[in-house]
């Protein structure tokens, strides 16, 4: 399948779109990495440095490899949930399978690529991570569009996150205002674990819509969904997440930060659902609207069927604060410097929770972006 | 002559269509510490919110000479650049904008340069270190706001200090802490200042000749502070609007 040896040798034009998207081409600090373009895997390989701490691999040569995977296929992401499911499940491509081993704590980011180059590509995705018992990842993965290409990007992605286990997962979406992209994720976190998830979406699309659901089924599982949407043009985005705490002291937190400018739609849906003693659960979504015509919307959704547990939100949409603004420019700055130092604020990478070189690389997709405001 | 580092004449400011300051002359020579005192909602904040520009205050009559130029119209950030610097009274919080985000900008700074020696040392003579990558005001107590507005007066290195009541709500260390570091930057550079005051406090620090009392939307009377803070003192500033001696100049 991997024909190539390094990610350098392929073709200069898709590293740098994938660079977009948080790809570290030199893959030195990266511990795997993975590359799907359109409706092949062009590359996976580990760091040898390692090597029998981690699997990285397209996911049909690992279920060829290990009969007990089809267990995780549609387990944790029910294959019947919608007209996508079912359509990943007839059509899949591919995708990365990727396998933390029991106790292995991996210093580098695994990496990986999902990307549309052909117009009008259907691609359609199955990713299955697992962290085994007491292992601790994190893992970048960028989804990106060659420019004007016309598409369509299917992902069903199933996390195991096991006992005591940690993992951190950053998704960063640079589509195109041609794109349809529909995300299917679903996490199920065991005793001790902790799954976070971020998720970073910077550029306009034309339809997006996800809705990924953690499963903190194990007593004191921790989930976290950090959310930072910037979107203008026409765009449509209905981007929310959803804790279902049935493990006893369960805890986790969906933070949304989204901004809409021109006509673009965001919706912002969370549900925590404390279905067990001694949860703590908080939920923050906050908007802020550049202009008339742009839209968004927070529906923060709390229920309990406990009477001991501890769930909160806190909502707020509105323009940038005047006060904001002569603050700033009491302290030297034009209007328009002001304006794109809050929003650069506001797009806060800091509550990712990223080790410094991956928060480098989101901290310059924030700055490319804020230049061309 | 001395010069003039601020003029204002016959200025008059309304805010959503009231009229909150009508008719304020003050003026201020180079190198001169100045005080403003007067009772709660006299509309101290507002005259200096005014000087420097906030589009909530609507000139509607008269100047503000500043430096030889007259920034009347002209927006924030152009008076800042002048040197016109504000200490706010109640600064705002701003989500994910940390001090040292802050600093930086007041220093006209990079985002990605680093503090140098100098400003690490103000940093920490204000024990502000464990704040730099707080979001900005967010959970800051009253003495520690404070010390964030005197912190980022000082990266500015104003030619003209406007500090609003930077001795309300403060603990007894702070104040002094506070005070000292601007009469040394006071001392050392011979800024002009510009301080409002409620009760006093920050004159145990800070050394002026001249103060008026800001009351009734006018300049209600010029007086040296020690006079203008022991009648206050005895009397109120229910004492002032019975005052008799209401002394218009020095």
């Amino acid at each position: 399948m991997s024909e190539r040896r390094t990610l350098i040798d392929l073709p200069h034009k898709i590293l740098e779109t994938a660079m977009k998207a948080g790809m570290d081409s030199s893959e030195k600090s990266r511990s795997a990495s993975y590359f799907h373009v359109d409706d092949r895997t062009v590359y996976s390989t580990i760091n040898q440095m390692f090597e029998g701490r981690l699997e990285m691999m397209d996911v049909k040569e690992a279920l060829r490899k290990y009969d007990w995977l089809i267990d995780y296929m549609w387990n944790a992401v029910k294959e019947d949930t919608d007209d996508v499911t079912r359509t990943v499940a007839k059509e899949y491509s591919g995708g990365y399978f990727i396998r933390i081993l029991k106790g292995a704590e991996i210093d580098f980011p695994l990496q990986s690529c999902l990307m549309l180059s052909r117009k009008h590509m259907k691609q359609r995705i199955h990713n299955i991570i697992i962290a085994e018992e007491g292992s601790k990842a994190r893992i970048i993965s960028g989804c990106v569009t060659e420019k004007n290409v016309e598409g369509e990007h299917y992902g069903v992605s199933e996390f195991y996150v096991k006992k005591g286990a940690s993992l951190n997962f950053t998704m960063i979406h640079n589509w195109d205002e041609k794109t349809f992209v529909r995300p299917r994720s679903a996490a199920i976190i065991e005793e001790n674990a902790s799954f976070v998830s971020n998720y970073i979406c910077l550029q306009p699309v034309a339809d997006l819509q996800m809705y990924p659901k953690a499963y903190c089924v194990g007593d004191n599982s921790r989930a976290r969904f950090n959310n930072i949407i910037y979107s203008g043009g026409n765009s449509k985005i209905s981007a929310g997440s959803l804790i279902d705490f049935t493990g006893v002291g369960s805890s986790g937190e969906i933070i949304s930060r989204n901004i809409a400018k021109d006509s673009a739609q965001i919706l912002a849906p969370g549900k925590l659902l404390g279905n067990n003693v001694k949860v703590k659960a908080h939920m923050e979504c906050r908007g802020i609207l550049l202009n008339n015509g742009a839209s968004i919307g927070a529906v923060p959704e709390l229920h309990a069927r406990y009477k001991d547990v501890d769930m909160s939100h806190e909502a707020a949409i509105g323009k940038i604060a005047d006060k904001e603004i002569n603050y700033l420019m009491s302290r030297g700055l034009s209007r328009d410097e002001a304006t794109s130092t809050i929003v650069r604020g506001f797009l806060d990478v800091d509550i990712l929770g990223l080790p410094q070189n991956l928060r480098e690389e989101v901290d310059r997709i924030v700055d490319s972006m804020i230049e061309g405001m | 002559m001395v010069e003039k580092i601020l003029d204002v004449t016959g200025l008059g400011v309304e805010v959503e269509g009231k009229r909150i300051i009508d008719g304020v002359e003050i003026s201020l020579d180079a190198g001169e510490t100045y005080v403003l005192f007067g009772p709660n909602g006299s509309g101290k904040t507002s005259l200096v919110n005014s000087i420097m520009g906030l589009p909530e205050y609507k000139v509607v009559s008269g100047k503000i000479v500043y430096d030889g130029v007259d920034v009347t119209r002209k927006p924030i950030n152009e008076r800042a650049k002048l040197g016109m610097r504000l200490a706010f009274q109640i600064p705002p919080e701003i989500t994910g904008v940390k001090l040292l985000d802050i600093l930086k900008i007041c220093a006209g700074a990079g985002h990605k340069d680093a503090l140098s020696k100098e400003q690490m040392n103000l940093v920490e003579k204000l024990k502000m270190v464990e704040f730099l990558e707080r979001d900005i005001n967010r959970g800051f107590s009253g003495g520690e706001r404070k010390r964030a507005e005197v912190l980022q007066m000082l990266f500015m290195k104003p030619k003209l200090m406007l500090l609003d009541e930077p001795d309300s709500g403060v603990d007894v260390e702070s104040l002094k802490l506070i005070g000292t570091l601007i009469q040394d930057y006071i001392t050392e550079t011979k800024a002009s200042t510009l301080i409002i005051t409620h009760q006093g406090q920050i004159l145990d620090y800070i050394r002026a000749r001249k103060s008026c009392v800001f009351m009734e939307k006018i300049v209600y009377c010029h007086a040296n502070p020690k006079e203008i803070l022991k009648s206050i003192q005895e009397n109120g500033y229910d004492g002032c609007l019975g005052c008799t001696k209401r002394r218009w100049g020095l």
